[in-house]
């Protein structure tokens, strides 16, 4: 086909199929030979090594399950049930769970389909149906273990570990101490800690309680009692989570609006028709651009260390950051507007300040308006990232559950009321927006 | 005229003696609602801002004239050693290269799957139109988790570096640009596609072909504004261990006196690269609309 063409026409048209044809095959080309350097460069044909498995089972794992740990000290002879181990989940002296029964020195911990584990003066038993009994005693320094043979790999035995690890718990036996896990779906002691009279009630018996039922404690109504072991419930502090999300939700609006307010006067001291003055706007435009250049992160840091860590550091720093953006946006919006409506205010013999207000700001207000409240969503999740710096709000409680490394139930729990608290915010500024700029 | 011959009731007629007094009594709650609008702003702000003070470690006014403490000693100091500066910000083009590379990467990965999402979740584009809400609250949930969450959960799996981040920025990268992308591809026009399908092409065809040339600019300059975003997230997510230009300045900050020329150098080569590519991509991306 090409001979068909005549040189005039052909040659440029030909010389654009051909520029096409090159980036169409050279930009993938491109893009392929960088993700190539950056296998290299991240070094991830070496991540198999660094990547620890078994961290992401425990915390798969933690996420929806958490256990009871049944704690025998073997140079006393105590017994301790504790949830997860900690102390603020421990068992009062004496009590146990129901699946645990003490008779004397004998100890019987019921893991459910009949596995059943025995603590007793001779050392400790385990019978796993479908194997057998794993009977470990102490023996001078060391343990004995007597297991049918051949072991299987799921029992791990040294000269003074063993531990025993199956589908419904797990078993370690040293020579200070015997400890049986047992695994339960959900989030443990997420209403009421063990100390509180209202744990371990069904929500009928609950709702019994608070409408109709006798006072557990006298000094307080059931419903009061309720509210009160709830709200400072140890274990997963839901007052202090409610505070954090309140001081997340408050940086972000304090800044965003503060920029707002503060950004709007210079915003017209920037804009060319609003301000005749040369060297102010072009001063103002580089402050904008210097605040908007210095990172939110150099920001935040240099503000902690003048207001200390705390909801008010991280308001400023996000208020100083957007200061900025906003400016440049506002005044670029402020220099758009039709004249038309200015002339018209200013026919009536209006100050600067009546123009402005009259004869601007109705024009610009969609555009303020949609900036704010993006700004606004955008920031509920930058204040989370704020406050994992300067301390304050969810995200210092997330950083620390996440550093402890073993609270991953509270790290899943602070991650979806942090999903939860960006979509409402940002349900909120879409229902704001469409309010102030449809009108509706 | 119509208005008066089908008005309202006699008597609730605007009254003809005194033309003005129904707009401006409209005026006047027009204004006392957007006065009452304005206190209640005011006060709420006032109280937001005290509470906010009260749980802060150190109150404004109290930290107010310690705000120059911090930057005039570290200033001071690199002032002394200034002639250390240059060799320092050339000893961290390393690790700035890396944040600059977790950026680019994680924007690239998340343009790719958020091309894909995008084009999945548009009606009348979709592959699989029932799929289309259930694609929306996945584009909805990635947008919503904050980058340091998978950041911080990745490093204790994966370990320190830059992988963590770059997933975790390529996800929440996904997710935002997801819904813009969908956005530009609803606007998109359907009469290429039409003539591709008469021809029998297949539906990747028919997306390569018909519509990613219409939102190509649209979309690349929608990209190259997250890749700005990406370069500060990136640099953010170093401060919390995830390697590159951030972590050095943890590092640094944390030695306290003694390394603030270090301190510096890391702020000046940070500054640069975001004012940089920041002007570069507002450049582009103006070039990208206005066309050609």
């Amino acid at each position: 086909m090409t001979t068909t063409l005549t040189a005039p026409m052909g040659t440029p048209l030909l010389a654009t199929f051909r520029k096409r044809r090159l980036i169409a095959l050279g930009v993938p080309a491109l893009i392929l030979a960088y993700f190539t350097y950056i296998f290299f460069a991240f070094d991830i044909p070496g991540l198999a090594q660094r990547a620890k498995m078994d961290n992401a089972a425990i915390l798969l794992s933690d996420f929806w399950s958490h256990k009871v740990h049944v704690t025998r000290d073997n140079r006393s002879g105590d017994v301790q049930s504790a949830v997860e181990g900690e102390a603020k989940g421990r068992y009062p002296a004496g009590t146990h769970p129901d699946w645990v029964i003490i008779d004397g020195a004998t100890t019987t911990i019921d893991l459910g389909e009949g596995h059943i584990v025995t603590y007793d003066d001779k050392g400790a038993r385990y019978v796993v149906p479908g194997y057998g009994t794993i009977d470990i005693a102490p023996d001078g320094n060391r343990l004995k273990l007597i297991a049918p043979e051949p072991l299987p790999d799921w029992i791990n035995a040294s000269g003074n570990r063993i531990s025993v690890t199956t589908e419904e718990g797990r078993f370690t036996y040293t020579r200070s101490k015997v400890e049986t896990f047992r695994y339960f779906a959900g989030w443990e002691l997420f209403f009421f800690t063990l100390e509180s009279p209202f744990h371990g009630k069904s929500p009928l018996e609950l709702a019994a309680l608070a409408l109709w039922g006798d006072r557990l404690d006298p000094a307080r109504s059931n419903i009061a009692g309720m509210a009160h072991d709830i709200w400072f419930n140890e274990m997963w502090r839901h007052g202090d989570v409610a505070w954090a999300i309140f001081e997340t939700m408050l940086m972000a609006i304090l800044g965003t609006f503060g920029a707002a307010v503060i950004s709007l006067p210079l915003a017209f001291l920037a804009a060319r028709n609003a301000n005749p003055l040369g060297p102010v706007r072009f001063a103002l435009r580089r402050i904008f651009d210097f605040v908007r250049g210095v990172d939110g992160l150099i920001w935040t840091i240099i503000l902690s260390r003048a207001f200390g860590p705390g909801p008010m550091t991280g308001a400023l720093a996000i208020l100083i950051t957007d200061t900025g953006s906003f400016g440049k946006t506002f005044s670029e919006a402020i220099e758009n507007i039709e004249e038309k409506q200015v002339e018209g205010i200013r026919s009536t013999g209006a100050n600067a300040l009546q123009r402005a207000r009259f004869g601007v700001i109705p024009q610009i207000i969609p555009v303020l308006a949609s900036q704010v409240l993006y700004y606004l969503e955008s920031n509920t999740r930058s204040a989370t990232v704020v406050g994992a710096i300067v301390g304050g709000g969810i995200g210092l409680m997330l950083t620390q559950a996440i550093q402890t490394q073993k609270d991953w139930e509270e790290v899943c729990y602070y991650m979806v009321l942090i999903v939860l608290m960006v979509m409402a915010m940002d349900s909120l500024s879409g229902w704001l927006r469409r309010k102030l700029i449809k009108g509706e | 005229m119509v208005d008066i011959a089908f008005g309202p009731e006699p008597g609730k007629r605007p009254d003809a003696a005194a033309p003005g007094t129904a707009y401006l009594a409209a005026t006047r709650r027009k204004r006392i609602y957007g006065g009452l609008l304005l206190v209640f702003f005011v006060s709420t702000m006032a109280s937001g801002f005290l509470v906010a003070q009260d749980r802060n470690a150190g109150g404004f006014l109290d930290g107010l004239h310690r705000l120059d403490d911090f930057p005039a000693e570290v200033v001071s100091e690199a002032w002394e050693k200034s002639a250390n500066l240059p060799g320092l910000m050339w000893a961290h083009v390393g690790s700035l290269i890396e944040t600059i590379n977790i950026a680019a990467v994680s924007t690239l990965l998340g343009v790719l799957g958020a091309g894909f999402l995008a084009l999945l979740m548009t009606r009348g584009l979709a592959r699989w139109p029932r799929l289309i809400p259930v694609l929306r609250r996945v584009t909805d949930a990635l947008r919503a988790i904050p980058e340091i969450v998978i950041a911080l959960v990745l490093i204790y799996i994966l370990g320190g570096g830059p992988i963590p981040a770059m997933i975790a920025i390529a996800l929440h990268t996904m997710g935002a640009l997801g819904k813009l992308f969908s956005e530009v591809a609803e606007n998109a026009d359907l009469k290429p596609v039409e003539g591709l399908t008469s021809v029998g092409a297949s539906w990747g065809q028919k997306m390569w072909f018909g519509i990613i040339p219409q939102v190509a600019p649209n979309w690349l300059s929608y990209a190259l504004l997250r890749f700005e975003i990406n370069v500060r997230a990136s640099a953010i997510l170093g401060f919390v261990g995830a390697g590159g230009i951030g972590y050095e300045l943890k590092i640094a900050m944390q030695w306290g006196g003694g390394r603030y020329d270090q301190v510096v150098a890391i702020f000046l080569l940070l500054f640069l690269t975001i004012a940089v590519i920041d002007r570069l991509s507002d450049r582009w991306r103006a070039r990208l609309v206005q066309g050609n």
